[in-house]
Formats: structure tokens, C-alpha cells, sequence
């Protein structure tokens, strides 16, 4: 019989299994597919740091949550309205974070006594049976049985590889239950598995036999719709933070012509950047995947040294090891970009947790006074302009450059409506190409207005010169100890990176009014919490606005007035209190704080609890 | 980018390649020497000033590229291998030089040296290896003998010192070569050969701290002493050393054995140096005993080994170019839009 549909406009849904059940495959293809509708989404994957955890344990749970809306959605949603859980680990770890009166679509297989055993459940306790689970609205299928049923014809294919296609079981079923078409993954299937005959045919097939369950089963008398979002017209496309920041790279690289160098050592969250960079070879992009975080780093100042644009990626850990060529790269003064997506901290801390607690490091973690300029990401949209904004400061202004993102932005998808090449702005870069007339003597540190000195590369006939990590007489760059000119050039360094604030648009509000009671500034990954819970108490009439810092360091010459016009000003970080420190050491505001460290995204019911507090 | 290729029209000395630097290396220093014939060999090797450029690390030889009128970089302690890397995966064209030492190549640079070894980028590492650490004033280096007596070590050091030259032969290193500061003749002839290798080279250059660890290698520098504890390897020649050059290297089963050639050995006998073997590269570099002990070999000098492999920046470009002549030069709008996409309108 054909179900009614109910019109929904927000959803929240969140997949969970082992690691190895294809969680993550099954919420990107969900998303792919909502896009494509035009809804608008945000996603949250969540798994562990080990690639296999011990099958069915709850340190083994992988988690995609995706929230999607015919309303704008700037977060993956505080909770989920319906749980997917594949195992009775994936319920434990989630249970806390479903709807009252949610839906949880269990995989009746995974609760069997030993995955109930391996979820800690006490003996003889299934909370499919014991009526715990009440207050939900619980469907139960035997996704593995009806997997290997689906499958019976497939008589090339043992049992581990039939179980294996159980995710496109639940994927199907959820196409079912949204209304939707298999159209994309089918395609997808195909791109993925084309050589491979049998295993393409019985992905469709447990896809389908997933879909028609729905159809044949009346599980649900209702189907679910959500219609496409009011978004500004034009094209979109699906991005992720980490792809962004890819993007972002070459689109700077083609509009300097600059080849690009990108020198790192593989780590979580940051080594996607790697990877997407390493298929671009058809961009001249160089990627050398170093010994280590120090060579990673030192290989991309001789890039930049060479006249490339240098780039290194890291994370928290990967930073502290760099800190020293950092140091150089500021000594030298060349262009390069160190990006750090942010994890949590610290030592290994937590490989494939979010956090915002390297703003700090990024400040102040290098030996003698070292200043950089700081930009951070937002979104994972963001992340392009970002970057390509990280590449025009480092190149105009000659200086090493540390972009923040996080493993929230990283590997989380929003809607893009990507820019045309054309529109994006040249980045102009000048080498010195000789000795001008009358200049008998090349001067490598002698400056212009921005106080940057001339890109000088080797090839260049008549511009030999040497440069190094000791500290450089003024203008010629000789070596030199003498204390007036180590004042001078401390001064002048700090002088360069201030003087960037007249190169950067001011301070925007994201949204509020100019003048209020309360002044939310935030900064990197929090931005859509923020956004969310900020629009949600201006809507019931309060004096709020959000402010969103990019640009970490300098500020925007602005920022002080702007908050200026507030009552109060609340910095919420995913961190003990960073950025609050350095804008009340800079501006001696009483800023107040909320910290959250837990590994995860702050949600918008915190802030908005918070921020009615100070209303 | 430029890739000036430009032939320099005038011929340059060595005086060229000097700057209006004060050298500051301590009176007596072996470093005077090597800067000597560096700059000696530079204007005969056939590339133009500007395209060449010396990066170093930091100790005292490290101060080398401010004496060399050439493009230049005095980077940090043990990263000069690395930031060469970058450079030359950069721009293949330019004729790269690093300047090293013991501690800078083997200690806190040790694993970038490896590495950079086994990818063959083709640049040249020249090691001073005075076997002391002398700009942080005398502590004992990773090449330093057992038992050394230093101010880290009043009692003797208890490290096992690295033979630098197996070290590089263990990492796959192209061209090992070793030279001293006090033959300019050889030294000259050394760096030449370097420079020619299509590959790394690994050329180790036994430098005299006077200050420090004076007389380290005196045995192999002095002439009462050379011609017997020295060994100058010629490519197709046999192994013979000794003030009457009557002495000479054989193998006798998988090992050296020294042979005097009164004995009624014939030369045709013995060991003739082959550059491109592997194996008996392998043993050339263990002749490596402390020359106090009775009975010990002659420290071989001059190209132990030299062979051709694949540069990493050449198959970096190659793989650009191959990708870009097979897909095209990339588009951006292409790149950005992607795969899917839809439509709000």
C-alpha cells in the first residue's frame, strides 16, 4: 500500500555501528543525496581514533549525523530525532542523544547476547525486550538476515561478504522512508565497484531489497519529505572542510601563478588534505609526503625559498614539532602557510576529537618574539576563502602564515555555492627580477609601505645573497648582534604583522544589531552554534548580535569600537579560554567566557542557556 | 618563476664566489681550507653563479654560505637536508650544495639525511666531520671515537661512534665519497666528482678542529704518517698504499687482506678498485678500524661508490607532466564545481 507523506522541516539522523559496519559511506551517501535535492545540511562524522576497534565494544562506535532542513542549518543539530543503530554499542553511546519520542531503527542481529555482552549490557538485559526503550519509537529489523536473504541468488559471494553490503540495507530503507530515489548511489555503486561485477550487483540488490522492505513492510504508515531549503539562488555542491582547504590552495595558486608545494607527514584530521592535494597534479601541484612534521615544514620553506608557494598541514601535535622552522620562516621572511586542523589536545590526546585549544600555541608556542598572522576557518565552506585569503596575506605581506581549522570543519559537509575561477581576485606577486637602475647593491631587507621585503629567488642573476636564522642587520641582512639593531628589527617584525590590520576588511557583525545588550564573539568551528543560538534569541526580541573572528591575528582594526557597543561580550571556545584572553589582554574588556572541552561541538541549547543568563 | 638558464658570458675566478663577509672560523681551522677549494671548483663546473645555491644547518661549518657569493640559506640545526629537498623538488635546475656537519647531518639531522639519501634528490652533501661538536665548544659528536674524554664526557664517552660513510651507504646514497681539508688537491677532485653524480652525493671531509680536537685525523694528513694509514682509491686501479707503495689490499674470500707486494704478490692480484661495485663498496667503508689497534687497514679516501638511480624531483616532474599531457592542464572551474551539483533558484 502506498504510505501517506508527512512533510517534515527539520530532521536530525544520526547513523551509528562499528566501525566496520560502512557508517560513515552510508551518511556521506545520504547526504550526497539530500544536496542534491537542495535541502540544505550540515554533518557531524564522529568515529574512533583506532581504524578497527575491537568489533562491537563501545570504544569501537563510528557515528555520522546529518542535519537536514527546508530552513537554513548551520549545525549537525544538538540532538537527533532519529538513531540508527546498528549494535547495542551504538545505542549505548547514543541513547543519551536522541529526542524524546525519537525514532531508533535497531538492527535486531547486533543485539545479540555476545554484542549485548560487548556493550556491557548485564546479563539477560536486551533494551530491544526490556521496554527501556518506551519512550522511543523503536523499529526493529534483522538487517543481517534480510541481507543474506536478499542475497541467496548470490552463490559466488560467502557470508562475510554478503554481511558486508548490511549498510546499503539501511541506506535503502531510509531512502524509503524519506522518499527518495536510489539514482545517486546506484551511480555511486557503480563508479566504486565497476570492475568488480558481482559485488556492484549485490550492493543494488541489498540497496533495493532495503527500499522495498520499507515499501512491503508498512514499518511506517507515514513516508517523510523535506523540501528544498530558501537558499540564494545559484549552483551548489557538497563540500568538506579538508577538500575546501584543498580548493582553496590551487584556486590561490592559479590566480598568483604560483606553483604550489605542499610539504607534510600524515595525521588526523589534517591528512585528507594530502590526499585530495596529491590527485591534483594536473594543477602543478607538488606534494611530498616528508620523514616527518620538521621536514614536512622545512621542505616547504625551501619550496618558498625556490619561489613555490610553500604549504605544510598538521595537526596539534605536528604544530609543536614545527614550531622551530616557524621561527626561521619568520627570521627569513618568505611566504608560507602552516595549516593546523586542530584536534584534541594534548600529546596524541584525542586523534579524532574536536577541539579549539591550539589558538594559543598558535599565538605565543615559538622561542623569542614571533609573531604570525592567525586566520581560522569557520565552516567547512569557509575553509576555501580562508585559504585562499591565508595565501594572499603570506605572499603580499612575506610571512609565514598559520591557518586554524578543526576536525569538526574537517570532516564535516555543508551545501557550497562555489565560486566561478573568474570571479576570485589575482593574487599579484612581484620577484625581484634584477638590480634596478641605479641600485648597485641588492638590499634583501629593504622594505616597502606593508614593511615586506623583496622575493628574491635563486636563478636570478645579479640578487645572490644569503639569508639565515640569525638575526639580520637592517636593510642589508647581514648577520648582526648589535642591541639597537635587535630592538629595531623585534620592532619592526611585530610592526609588519600589526600593520596587516589596514590589508584586512573590518569586523563585520553576522548578525544583531549594532548596539546591544549582549555580543557574542566567537571563532573557528563554533560559528554555527552561535549563529543558531543567537538568531534564535533575537527572534524572541533580544538585544544579541554574533561576531565571527577570521582574522585571529591582527584583529580587524575595528574590533574594539565594535564591542565597544555592547553591554556585555561572551567569547564561547572549545577550549579552557584562549581567544578571551588575548581580546582582554588587547582591548582590557571584562569579556566572559564559556568553555566546553569534551571533544565535541558546543551545541546551540548551551549557548543559548548561557546567553539568556547574561540577558 | 624565473629558470634562468643564461650562460655567464666572463669567466669567474674564485675570488667571484667570495663575499665582503669577514670569515670568522677560528685561526687554523680546517673549514679555511675546504672554503678554498669550494670556491677554487666553482667557476670551473659550469653553472652560473646565480643558479647556485649552498644551504646549511647550523654549527660552525654551517657558516659556510655567507663566504660563498652565491645564492644562500644558514637554516637550523639539522634541517638543511630537508629544506634542500624542497628547493630542488622546486627547481630541478639549480645546482644545490649542503653544508654539514657531524653532529648537524648525523645527530640532530640524522634522520632527514637518510631519507634524503634513499630519495636521490640530486644535490651534493658535503659533512665536515671534525669528530667534536666546536661552536657549543667542545662536547663529543656522533662520530666521535669511544671514550672520549670532553666536557659532556669527563669520564670517557660511552657512545658507539657511526661510520658516516656506511651510514650514507645504508641509506642507498648514490655517491659516497670521503676527502680531507688538508689535500686541496684531492678535495678539489672530490667536490668536481660530486658535483658531476646525477644523484646525492655523500662526500664526508675530515676537518681539523684545532681548537677542540686538534690532531684528530693526523695520521691520515701528516706526511711521516699518510702514505701508510692513507688509502687513495682511482677507479680501475689496484689498492696499494705505503711510503714505498708496496703495499697493497687483496681479497681472499668475502675479506680484505693487507699484502705486501715484496712477498711476490703480483698488483694484478690485487683488489682493483671498481666504483659501480656495491659489495665491495660495503667493505671499503668498514675499513673503518681506530689506527692504534695492531694489524688495521689503511682509511680508504676518495670515490668509494657511484651509481645511477632515478631522481625524486625528475620523477616529481615527470608525473606532473605525464598527468598534464594525458588529462590536460587543470581547470579550476572544473575542480570546483565537481561531480554533483544542483540548483536553487
Amino acid at each position: 500500500m502506498a504510505a501517506n507523506e508527512e512533510l517534515l522541516q527539520d530532521v536530525v539522523i544520526k547513523f551509528a555501528g562499528d566501525s566496520g559496519d560502512g557508517m560513515q559511506l552510508t551518511g556521506q551517501q545520504f547526504t550526497n543525496n539530500t544536496a542534491l535535492l537542495g535541502i540544505d545540511l550540515a554533518t557531524f562524522p564522529d568515529f574512533p581514533a583506532e581504524i578497527r576497534a575491537p568489533i562491537g565494544t563501545l570504544p569501537g562506535v563510528s557515528g555520522f549525523q546529518l542535519h537536514f532542513s527546508s530552513n537554513r542549518v548551520y549545525t549537525p543539530g544538538d540532538i537527533a530525532d532519529v538513531l540508527v543503530a546498528m549494535n547495542a554499542a551504538a545505542l549505548k553511546v547514543n541513547l543519551k542523544s536522541i529526542k524524546p519520542g525519537g525514532k531508533i531503527i535497531a538492527n535486531i542481529d547486533g543485539f545479540d547476547a555476545k554484542n549485548l555482552r560487548l556493550a556491557n549490557y548485564p546479563e539477560g538485559i536486551n533494551p530491544l525486550e526490556d521496554g527501556s526503550l518506551d519512550s522511543y519509537e523503536l523499529i526493529k529489523i534483522d538487517v543481517t538476515k534480510l541481507t543474506r536473504e536478499s542475497l541467496k541468488d548470490f552463490t559466488d559471494l560467502g557470508t562475510k561478504e554478503r554481511d558486508r553490503a548490511k549498510n546499503m540495507f539501511v541506506l535503502g530503507f531510509i531512502y524509503w522512508m524519506y522518499n527518495r530515489s536510489l539514482e545517486n548511489t546506484i551511480e555511486f555503486l557503480k563508479e566504486k565497484f565497476g570492475k568488480k561485477e558481482t559485488i556492484l550487483q549485490s550492493n543494488i540488490k541489498v540497496l533495493q531489497a532495503g527500499y522495498n522492505y520499507g515499501d512491503t513492510t508498512e514499518t511506517f504508515t507515514t513516508r517523510f519529505r523535506v523540501e528544498k531549503a530558501k537558499m540564494n539562488a545559484g549552483t551548489y555542491r557538497s563540500i568538506m572542510g579538508n577538500q575546501a582547504l584543498a580548493y582553496g590552495l590551487i584556486a590561490a595558486s592559479e590566480k598568483s601563478n604560483l606553483p604550489l608545494f605542499l610539504g607534510s607527514y600524515p595525521i588526523t584530521p589534517a591528512s585528507d588534505i594530502l590526499h585530495e592535494l596529491s590527485r591534483h597534479k594536473s594543477f602543478g601541484v607538488r606534494t611530498f609526503q616528508a620523514e616527518d612534521e620538521i621536514a614536512a615544514i622545512t621542505s616547504a620553506i625551501g619550496a618558498s625559498y625556490g619561489g613555490l608557494f610553500g604549504v605544510t598541514t598538521t595537526s596539534g601535535p605536528g604544530m609543536a614539532l614545527k614550531a622551530e622552522a616557524m621561527g626561521l620562516a619568520v627570521m627569513l621572511e618568505i611566504p608560507l602557510l602552516i595549516i593546523n586542523v586542530q584536534r584534541g589536545g594534548p600529546s596524541t590526546g584525542l586523534p579524532t576529537k574536536t577541539e579549539q585549544s591550539d589558538l594559543m600555541q598558535a599565538y605565543y608556542g615559538r622561542n623569542g618574539e614571533c609573531p604570525m598572522p592567525i586566520i581560522a576557518s569557520s565552516t567547512p565552506s569557509d575553509c576555501f576563502d580562508v585559504a585562499f585569503e591565508a595565501v594572499r596575506i603570506a605572499v603580499q605581506h612575506m610571512t609565514p602564515v598559520i591557518l586554524l581549522s578543526d576536525g569538526f570543519i574537517a570532516n564535516g559537509a555543508e551545501p557550497w555555492k562555489f565560486p566561478k575561477a573568474d570571479d576570485l581576485p589575482n593574487i599579484e606577486v612581484a620577484f625581484k627580477t634584477g638590480l634596478a637602475e641605479g641600485e648597485d647593491k641588492f638590499l634583501p631587507y629593504l622594505r616597502d609601505e606593508k614593511l615586506a621585503r623583496p622575493w628574491a629567488i635563486p636563478g636570478t642573476a645579479g640578487l645572490e645573497h644569503r639569508i639565515g636564522g640569525l638575526e639580520k642587520q637592517n636593510i642589508t641582512g647581514n648577520v648582526n648582534y648589535e642591541p639597537e639593531n635587535h630592538q629595531l628589527m623585534v620592532n619592526i617584525r611585530q610592526e609588519k604583522v600589526d600593520r596587516i590590520a589596514q590589508y584586512i576588511p573590518e569586523q563585520k557583525l553576522d548578525s544583531g544589531p549594532e548596539k546591544g545588550k549582549v555580543l557574542v564573539i566567537g571563532w573557528g568551528s563554533t560559528y554555527g552554534a552561535i549563529k543558531s543560538a543567537v538568531l534564535e534569541l533575537q527572534a524572541e526580541g533580544h538585544a544579541v548580535s554574533h561576531a565571527h573572528i577570521r582574522y585571529v591575528r591582527p584583529f580587524p582594526k575595528n574590533l574594539g569600537e565594535l564591542m565597544q557597543q555592547f553591554d556585555k561580550v561572551l567569547i564561547p571556545e572549545i577550549n579552557n579560554g584562549q581567544l578571551i584572553k588575548i581580546i582582554r589582554d588587547q582591548y582590557l574588556i571584562d569579556a566572559q567566557g564559556y568553555h566546553k572541552i569534551m571533544g565535541v561541538p558546543i551545541t546551540k541549547q548551551e549557548l543559548v542557556d548561557v546567553i539568556t543568563k547574561m540577558l | 618563476m624565473s629558470t634562468s638558464t643564461t650562460i655567464t658570458p666572463i669567466t669567474l675566478t674564485a675570488k667571484d664566489f667570495a663575499t665582503d663577509q669577514e670569515v670568522r672560523w677560528c685561526p687554523g681551522c680546517g673549514d679555511y681550507s675546504i672554503l678554498a677549494q669550494v670556491q677554487k671548483i666553482m667557476p670551473g663546473i659550469g653553472v652560473p653563479k646565480e643558479n647556485i645555491v649552498i644551504i646549511s644547518g647550523i654549527g660552525c661549518s654551517s657558516r659556510f654560505p655567507y663566504y660563498m657569493n652565491t645564492y644562500g640559506m644558514h637554516s637550523i640545526h639539522g634541517r638543511a637536508t630537508a629544506i634542500a629537498s624542497g628547493l630542488k623538488a622546486s627547481r630541478p635546475e639549480l645546482s644545490v650544495w649542503i653544508v654539514s656537519g657531524d653532529g648537524d647531518s648525523m645527530s640532530i639531522g640524522g634522520n632527514h639525511t637518510i631519507h634524503m639519501l634513499r630519495r636521490n634528490f640530486d644535490v651534493n652533501l658535503l659533512v665536515f666531520n671534525n669528530q667534536i661538536y666546536g661552536l657549543t665548544k667542545g662536547q663529543y659528536s656522533p662520530t666521535s671515537e669511544e671514550n672520549k674524554v670532553t666536557k659532556s664526557t669527563p669520564m670517557g664517552s660511552i657512545d658507539h661512534p657511526f661510520n658516516p660513510l656506511a651510514l650514507a651507504l645504508g641509506a642507498d646514497a648514490t655517491f659516497i665519497a670521503r676527502s680531507m681539508d688538508r689535500d686541496p688537491k684531492h678535495l678539489q677532485m672530490v667536490l668536481t666528482r660530486s658535483h658531476q653524480h646525477k644523484g646525492s652525493s655523500f662526500v664526508e671531509i675530515y676537518q681539523n678542529c684545532n681548537i677542540f680536537n686538534d690532531g684528530a685525523f693526523e695520521v691520515f694528513t701528516e706526511k711521516s704518517t699518510k702514505a701508510d694509514e692513507a688509502l687513495f682509491l682511482e677507479h680501475g686501479k689496484p689498492l696499494i698504499f705505503g711510503v714505498n707503495q708496496d703495499k697493497g689490499i687483496k681479497i681472499e674470500g668475502l675479506r680484505p687482506v693487507v699484502v705486501n707486494l715484496s712477498d711476490g704478490v703480483n698488483a694484478d692480484d690485487l683488489w682493483i678498485h671498481d666504483e659501480h661495485d656495491f659489495y665491495k663498496a660495503q667493505i671499503l667503508t668498514r675499513m673503518f678500524d681506530d689506527t692504534k689497534t695492531e694489524g688495521h687497514f689503511p682509511r680508504p679516501f676518495g670515490v668509494f661508490y657511484q651509481t645511477e638511480r632515478a631522481c625524486y624531483e625528475d620523477v616529481m616532474a615527470m608525473q606532473i607532466d605525464e598527468t598534464i599531457a594525458t588529462k590536460g592542464r587543470g581547470n579550476l572551474d572544473k575542480l570546483l564545481r565537481g561531480k554533483e551539483v544542483w540548483e536553487i533558484a
